[in-house]
């Protein structure tokens, strides 16, 4: 029933709402809750086993019975559902369905604060007003629409929570979130607060935890009727929401809280029946105003069971029935511990308090008010206060003044905890939401269990998604009672976990769902295989173009065809994924020495060397080709998945073994786009690119490479490298000018109608040449000498996991070899993994296994299917006969030499037929067609940026913008101009010198070449972020402190931003902030920025 | 999450950070001088105590510079890092 007079509702707001398919009406400041209980709504989803009516028990989040599903969202409580006009519930009984494709906007946050406090009570905003009143960084949260914690059940709200509310929105370091719940703190003050679809992450220097206290039920026959309720709550529902509960009612208590609940229902209203207070002695004071509120108060009694079957009508007591609509009870209270224990404070059981309160605190926190077991106002205040002047002082901000309510002190009588008060026991319920019982309490310790461990997993209490806030302590209450122990405190608790509450999968998530779940990593050229409608694969985070289907092709027939044109005419692959590293320093050399199997010291400028590198375990790691670009300068190349770990284990051992050596690293996979030109007619077409090259054999041999300048003004270095046994080129050019450089070398083939190919293409190239893919053909498990590549293994030189090539295991004779593998039937192709067995090996389990298909193809040059296989002993079983079970069946194949195609290596300089049908010019050079001269234009022009296509936004609040093409050179080691602080940017002339590290520089803008830097201008490209939120915007993907106090104009960090390592740099204090990203990544963090943007634009 | 101080940096989420195990375990000067137990030594076998550890750590999102630290394993508050 709804009273006429009072509450923290707004009357003249009405809302309109849906409740299992009935329309009601509540008002403004509701939950749903109180609305269903003014509106006579006392009865929930039954219980989810055995089916007993359920009520509303409390009015907050510890609820165990009123579980709904609102507006498609499940297992909610309607106690802590705000009312909003429209809203649809449904109550539950069991957890709800969760319904798919939630595509609301989950939002992130990161912030630092000096001072955190988590609850709006009483000694919360005490605490938050004494931490901030000098000016240190505070952040207050609460879980309900408004500050006051327990004060808003008063009759009268205090008035001060008004004014303490109003001074903290005057100081600006202050943040106050309302409808926060913090419900995770882990290490180094980490907490983690859900804000409806936000979700904050804060990292604080202290934190002050004001919690509060939850009643505790009691444990009597039948206390699961609807009418049963929390005695706090019957006052909150009163007092907040101006809704009487019941008219007659009886109240249960073992301490003096309930009787504020009696005192209240009665000014109310309503009848007040009896206060049965378990204490023998109940406080005089408090018995003398029952007396003169005309209630009458029965010391020493206990309720014996509820009575109804639908609903409460009344209990039975020692002394007969007494008549109720309602009993009110409480059993205690529990201070909530929940964070205090997540951060590995310790607990101790007050016997006083009859309660677990925190002992000692392992992380910088205080634990104040209610939830330290302190429930006199005055003294919460004064708790809360000093926690709040002790963190203000701790941070360097000590506090200035303090007004606290003038409040008298009232001496709390102890309370008298009932654990189990009497009845059947397979009727009394200690855990409502999991339908547990005293009766399942003794089964568990029937059956010798004693640790609340045990019984928690045997019995489930405690295990529902209130996760036991109602039922955790009388559960160790009956536990001690049925051992024979005095309390609970000779248990201990269960581990407290986050989440304090439910978190929906979705909050956590957050941005990353969808097209941003994982950044994408795109090459310069990746818009051209999209119009040309290749399908793609994923590389690691890289999405490459797998094959190019023509109309009416699938994959076999168009993998055919791109093989075809690779073997008879040529093709052309965008092969910029692949990882490059620039190796810098007078012992570059030495450093690859021991890095590689095979020497790169004596390596002559000019040419290019393929190299193994193996793990210290003597594993093979990652390989790729390396460039010799000076005397102390190699370009090396690694797999596309292996460019981030080899330049990490290149570091590692410079940084962590060798620092004597002079050598540095740096990544400049994106500063170069590289386009394969494979075939035997790759010749002609980079005659035709590059026309001022000689692009004889012998001027030009393999594995060297030539710097040039092609046909458009577009300068590139050409190398000479074969991923296929063909004839074959690479591009390299600055990755700015990729796609014109791709767009190029089409329209330099077009006349041998040079065809685009994808990975699959590549892979069964390699295939047919017995060339292993790092990573596919091995696994971490294989040797050198398992690939059969023991020729690339010096034996003159140490290097990193030779010493592992010796011991007794990796030398054994029997390990499993790559070995080539021709399926009987050509037609079959092998599944890849497919396990291999000797023939006539019945397949009863355990079989023994020889070993596995690792690469299968069909090959157009073999006209069959084709096989890579790790096969043990395999080098001395060619010629033999395996067979593989695939399903039902078994396919045999024949072991063979792992090199299918062109044994002698007679095509890598071209085909003979090739040389003979186009000639050269005596200089070896193809004369530039006219058409081709005629393009030429300055190769400037052709620059694109990665995000040259991408809209960006722009609005009010927020401006992105790019900036293309900076001038940015690395350095290393020793710097020859101005210096800046760790953190900072110094400026020199016209360029600006960021700091990455204690001896790396990045030098931005146009100037002369720079001795031992590496060019990296085009490796990433500059989102600006700008506007009065771009701190915001930055917030839900930065870590970082982004506080003026803490980063600010002139500061610039490596860090990461979304999922994506950025250089962030603030270049103005309005704020304006640069973020130069990796050009493939840029794409990913461009869409990522604009979607974290919206709600500013 | 752990508030990892890098010397360089400053105090970063752990998240930016990679753990590189035991610390002072140095390559051997002569690999090929070992006896295949002392080079397992040196490969596979590291401590694992409950308490302070010797260990190595890099800012690979910041600054990528490796330091060692100590750490207690129990509770991972930091000792110092250099």
């Amino acid at each position: 029933m709804r009273l006429s007079t009072g509450g923290r509702i707004d009357r003249t707001t009405p809302l309109r709402y849906t409740l299992d398919g009935v329309e009601r009406t509540g008002f403004a400041g509701d939950t749903l809750a109180s609305a269903m209980l003014a509106d006579g709504v006392l009865t929930v989803g039954p219980s989810p086993y055995r089916h007993r009516p359920r009520g509303i028990v409390t009015a907050g989040v510890e609820e165990p019975n009123a579980l709904v599903q609102v507006d498609g969202e499940p297992s909610l409580t309607a106690t802590t559902v705000e009312l909003v006009d429209g809203l649809t519930a449904s109550t539950l009984s069991g957890v709800g369905r969760l319904e798919p494709l939630d595509e609301q906007v989950h939002d992130k946050k990161y912030v630092h604060t000096d001072v955190l406090v988590v609850g709006g009570g009483p000694a919360g905003l005490a605490a938050a007003l004494a931490a901030s009143s000098g000016g240190a960084r505070v952040m207050l949260v609460d879980d309900q629409p408004s500050l006051g914690g327990s004060l808003l059940s008063d009759r009268e709200v205090l008035p001060w929570v008004a004014t303490a509310e109003a001074e903290l929105g005057t100081r600006p370091e202050v943040r106050v979130l309302t409808r926060a719940t913090a419900f995770g703190y882990y290490d180094s003050n980490y907490v983690l607060v859900a804000q409806k679809r936000r979700l904050w992450h804060v990292r604080a220097r202290r934190v002050v935890l004001a919690t509060g206290a939850h009643e505790r039920p009691l444990v009597f026959e039948d206390n699961d009727l609807p009418g049963v309720m929390s005695a706090s709550a019957v006052r909150t529902y009163v007092n907040r929401y101006a809704v009487l509960p019941g008219q007659e009612v009886v109240v249960q208590t073992t301490n003096d809280s309930a009787y504020e609940t009696a005192f209240d229902l009665a000014a109310a209203g309503a009848q007040v029946v009896s206060i049965l207070d378990a204490r023998p002695t109940p406080p005089a004071d408090l018995v003398e105003r029952a007396v003169s509120a005309g209630i009458e108060v029965r010391a020493g009694w206990v309720v014996r069971r509820a009575l109804g079957t639908t609903r409460i009508v009344g209990v039975s007591t020692k002394d007969g029935e007494l008549p109720c609509d309602l009993l009110a009870v409480s059993g205690g209270w529990n201070p909530v511990v929940h964070l205090h224990s997540q951060s590995r404070g310790t607990l101790r059981w007050d016997d006083r308090l009859a309660a677990f309160v925190p002992d000692q605190s392992v992380q910088a926190n205080r634990v104040v008010g209610a939830a330290n077991g302190v429930y006199g106002l005055a003294e919460a205040l004064a708790q809360g206060a000093a926690a709040g002047v002790e963190a203000a002082e701790l941070v360097g901000c000590p506090s200035t003044e303090l007004a606290l309510p003038a409040v008298r002190p009232r001496e709390v009588t102890p309370p008298r905890p009932v654990w189990h008060a009497s009845g059947d026991p397979d009727r009394c319920f200690v855990d409502l939401q999991r339908d547990a019982t005293v009766a399942d309490v003794l089964r568990a310790t029937g059956a010798g269990l004693r640790s609340p461990e045990h019984v928690k997993r045997y019995t489930t209490i405690g295990t529902g998604a209130d996760q036991g806030r109602t039922s955790n302590v009388p559960a160790l209450g009956v536990i001690a009672t049925a051992l024979g122990l005095d309390s609970p405190g000779e248990l201990g608790t269960t581990t407290f976990r986050a989440p304090y509450a439910p978190v929906s999968f979705a909050l956590m998530a957050g941005r990353n769902r969808g097209a941003l779940h994982d950044p994408v990593r795109t090459t310069p050229i990746h818009s051209w295989h999209v119009a040309a409608g290749a399908v793609f694969e994923d590389v690691g985070q890289w999405r490459r173009p797998r094959f190019y289907p023509r109309a009416g092709e699938d994959m076999d027939a168009a993998v055919l065809r791109e093989c075809r044109a690779a073997r008879t005419g040529v093709g052309v692959q965008d092969a910029s994924t692949l990882g490059k590293i620039e190796v810098v320093g007078a012992d570059a050399g030495e450093f690859l020495n021991r890095m590689y199997t095979n020497a790169f010291k004596k390596l002559t400028v000019g040419a290019c060397r393929y190299g193994l590198m193996c793990g210290a375990d003597g594993m093979v790691f990652d390989d790729g080709v390396t460039m010799r670009l000076a005397e102390d300068r190699f370009y090396v190349t690694t797999t596309t998945g292996g460019a981030a770990k080899v330049l990490d284990w290149f570091e590692e051992w410079a940084q962590t073994e060798w620092p004597s050596l002079d050598v540095t690293f740096t990544s400049v996979t994106e500063q170069w786009s590289t386009v394969a030109v494979v075939g035997p007619r790759s010749r002609a077409v980079v005659g035709r690119l590059a026309p001022s090259l000689d692009v004889s054999t012998e001027a030009f041999p393999f594995m060297t490479f030539r710097d040039t300048v092609l046909h458009n003004g577009i300068p590139a270095r050409i190398a000479r490298i074969s991923f296929s046994g063909e004839l074959a080129y690479e591009v390299n050019v600055a990755s700015w000018y990729g796609l014109a450089v791709w767009r190029a070398v089409l329209a330099a083939g077009e006349e041998d109608d040079i065809t685009p190919y994808g990975t699959e293409t590549m892979h069964v190239l390699r295939a047919e040449k017995g060339f292993p893919i790092v990573g596919q053909d091995t696994d971490g498990t294989v040797t050198p000498h398992d690939l059969g590549m023991s020729w690339i293994v010096s034996t003159r030189k140490d290097f990193v996991g030779r010493r592992s090539l010796r011991r007794p295991d990796t030398a054994r004779p029997d390990r499993k070899h790559l070995v080539g593998l021709l399926p009987t039937d050509p037609e079959v192709v092998l599944p890849e993994g497919a396990q291999l067995v000797a023939p006539g090996v019945p397949l009863t389990p355990p079989v023994p296994m020889l070993g596995h298909v690792t690469s299968s193809y069909r090959s157009a040059a073999l006209a069959r299917g084709f096989a890579l296989a790790l096969v043990k002993g395999g080098r001395d079983r060619i010629g033999e006969t395996v067979v593989a079970p695939v399903g039902d069946h078994l396919i045999e194949a024949t072991i063979t030499e792992p090199v299918f195609y062109d044994k002698e290596g007679a095509r890598r300089d071209g085909s003979v037929a090739e040389l003979a049908e186009r000639p050269m010019d005596t200089a070896g050079r193809r004369t530039a067609s006219p058409s081709l001269r005629g393009d030429a234009v300055s190769g400037a022009l052709l620059r694109l940026s990665p995000l040259f296509d991408h809209p960006l936004a722009s609005g009010v609040g927020v401006r992105l913008v790019e900036i293309p093409s900076v001038p940015a050179v690395n350095v290393q080691g020793t710097a020859d101009f101005p210096r800046p602080e760790p953190g900072s940017v110094a400026q020199w002339g016209e360029r600006a010198v960021l700091w990455l590290g204690p001896t790396e520089w990045l030098v931005v803008g146009p100037g002369p070449d720079l001795p031992g830097g590496v060019d990296v201008s085009a490796n990433r490209t500059t989102i600006e972020l700008s506007g009065p939120h771009a701190r915001d915007v930055l917030e839900k993907g930065c870590t970082l402190d982004l506080h003026p106090r803490a980063f600010s104009e002139g500061h610039c960090a490596q860090t990461t931003v979304a999922r994506t390592q950025v250089i962030l740099w603030q270049t103005s204090d309005a704020p304006v902030y640069r973020l130069m990203v990796r050009g493939s990544f840029a794409r990913y963090l461009a869409d990522w920025l604009v979607d974290a943007s919206r709600e500013y634009l | 999450m752990l508030l990892i101080r890098c010397p360089w940096c400053g105090e970063r989420e752990e998240t930016e950070f990679r753990y590189g195990g035991q610390a002072h375990v140095a390559y051997p000067a002569d690999p090929e001088s070992l006896s295949d137990q002392d080079w397992a030594e040196y490969l596979f076998f590291r401590d694992n105590p409950k308490g302070l550890f010797a260990e190595r750590w890099v800012h690979a999102d910041g600054c990528r510079r490796w330091f060692n630290t100590v750490r207690h394993t129990g509770t991972s508050e930091f000792e110092g890092t250099r």
